[in-house]
């Protein structure tokens, strides 16, 4: 029954796809963008990948969102129709459709715990949890102490698009802009003279970065983890530096502090392998940590979901405050 | 029921065509970050639906229920990995765009190969 | 008594359903922005009032009833405040409730 549920969210899926594609309104397609998300978020959810499901929601359907906007504001909002080679693209489109459907008859059936990617490592990974790691959620513990090298990659993939986009925009805007904007939104403002959402939002605001912070810290015992709370504690100073203006939101959280926290949480990720090394261990072996090994696991994926989660929060305010600040033509 | 599994493959190779598309035929490269992060999602679609198990919950294991079945966690931890790297390119591919708004005027591939040429 | 929550928790997620339903009906063919605002906002809020009040009763008295209970309470706060943002969002660039667009507005101080 339950399948016949995630059927009708394909299909919506499917036809919110196709909306964004030939529609030429680019606001239009970025919100159609984020209720693509949140049908993926909900998809996900159905096959029991709650973390993925929690992360894309957050991701996906909300920062993901602001960038685009913001990144819309900078640019045009229209898009010209002069796509000239549309049949051949749509012929090679249909071909590689009808090859990819064709080779999905040969997977295993949906579902069947006999397939092969069911064999080899995972009931290794849900066996040994309980007694090498013991915390509940699986997920957490693959993430952070069985794959920690990949999370570690992760991390540096995260702080090298920071740093990217704030070297892109290190350089001034060029001199020959247009006319400047006169509406009161462009000068900062923010939503400054909007009375009920300033209200609303400053009652908010405490809540979620508490619900961040139990995000974070709760990611061992549910779905939750650094990237997420990242990402929610990144919107709720998103929120607040588009109710009060964005030369408020840098009062409240200065660069110097976002690049400090970009950098710190990596090197706090990577603190944790030199000190295991130091320790005795091999890099990133966190039974080394303490004298228990179990207690070692907890304080080393603590640390290390630390670090994730300060890394994921000053880069995505970095982006933000880059793309936000910048002067319009 | 088999063609209800099959369904989500199907619209795994549907969607990623509908990104492709967009990435090779539209000319506006906002446009094209957006296909690609589509393009994106039907990837992840994938590695989560060969994750699931029949009866299976979520990999979180409860203190007390024995022999619970449980869904792959080995997709999940590559999914969540690769949203973030998702969507890390792409905030650095909306950089590049906004920038060459700036030096060029103008996000259309078609416009941006003109000003080139000359 | 476990029959009677079952009917109970059936009805409310039937009609908060029939009530996102409505709202969605509304939203297409209301004719211009703020008709539409009313009608998926409106509908929007109580049908989620009444589909999680219709979890809560299949969820019991446990931890899960208590967060679900906070949710509703954050979604009963901010649906009316995105909806009123959306209203003065629009006002703002100029569209007037009766569907006609004139120059830009002047924000209020």
């Amino acid at each position: 029954m339950i399948v016949l549920f995630g059927v009708f969210l394909l299909s919506l899926m499917v036809i919110t796809a196709l909306a964004i594609v030939r529609t030429q309104h680019l606001f239009v397609a970025v919100i159609l963008t984020g209720i693509f998300s949140l049908l993926m978020a909900a998809n996900f959810f159905l096959l029991d990948a709650a973390d993925v499901a929690l992360t894309e929601a957050a991701i996906g359907a909300g920062i993901s969102t602001v960038l685009f906007l913001s990144a819309l504001a900078l640019t045009g909002e229209h898009e010209s129709v002069r796509s000239s080679n549309r049949i051949l693209a749509l012929s090679v489109v249909a071909v590689t459709t009808l090859i990819v459907i064709y080779a999905t008859f040969d997977k295993p059936r949906f579902g069947d715990p006999l397939a092969p990617v069911h064999q080899h490592v995972s009931p290794w990974y849900l066996e040994t949890t309980p007694e090498a790691i013991d915390i509940p959620n699986v997920v957490t513990a693959v993430l952070a102490s069985f794959r920690g090298y990949d999370t570690l990659g992760e991390v540096f993939v995260v702080f090298t698009a920071g740093i990217g986009v704030l070297f892109l925009f290190g350089a001034r805007p060029p001199r020959n802009s247009g006319s400047p904007g006169t509406r009161a939104a462009e000068q900062g403002l923010g939503l400054r003279h909007y009375l009920i959402p300033r209200v609303v939002g400053r009652l908010l605001i405490p809540f979620i970065l508490l619900f961040g912070f139990y995000v974070q810290f709760h990611g061992d015992y549910g779905p939750g983890g650094g990237f997420q709370a990242g990402a929610i504690i990144a919107a709720a100073v998103i929120l607040y530096a588009l109710l009060e203006g964005e030369a408020q939101a840098l009062r409240v959280i200065p660069h110097k502090l976002l690049i400090g926290l970009m950098a710190g949480g990596a090197l706090l990720y990577g603190g944790v392998g030199v000190a295991s090394l130091l320790l005795g261990g091999n890099f990133l072996d966190y039974s080394v940590l303490a004298a228990d090994p179990v207690a070692g696991q907890h304080r080393g994926i603590l640390l290390i979901e630390a670090g994730v989660g300060i890394t994921v929060t000053g880069v995505l305010l970095s982006v933000f405050h880059a793309f936000a600040g910048r002067r319009r033509r | 029921m088999e063609l209800l599994g099959l369904y989500h493959y199907w619209v795994f190779a549907i969607l990623l065509m509908i990104g492709f598309y967009a990435v090779i035929a539209k000319s506006n490269l906002i446009k094209k970050l957006i296909g690609l992060s589509i393009f994106q999602s039907a990837v992840f679609l994938l590695y989560i639906t060969m994750g699931k198990v029949d009866g299976g919950t979520a990999p979180i294991i409860q203190a007390g229920v024995e022999n619970a079945v449980f869904s792959n966690p080995l997709p999940q931890v590559l999914i969540l990995t690769a949203i973030v790297v998702g969507i890390s390119t792409t905030a650095l591919g909306l950089g590049i765009v906004v920038r060459i708004k700036e030096e060029y005027g103008s996000i259309e591939e078609s416009d941006i190969q003109e000003i080139d040429r000359r | 008594m476990a029959l009677f929550l079952d009917i109970a928790s059936w009805a409310l997620l039937s009609i908060g359903g029939v009530f996102v339903f409505i709202g969605g009906v509304g939203a297409l063919r209301m004719p211009n922005l703020y008709t539409r605002i009313h009608a998926a906002s409106l509908t929007d809020t109580m049908g989620a009032v009444l589909i999680i009040a219709g979890v809560i009763l299949q969820a019991g008295a446990s931890l899960a009833a208590i967060k679900l209970a906070a949710i509703l309470l954050f979604l009963l706060l901010t649906s009316p405040t995105a909806s009123n943002a959306l209203a003065s969002a629009a006002l703002l660039a100029g569209l007037r409730p009766d569907g006609a667009v004139t120059s830009l507005e002047e924000p209020q101080e």
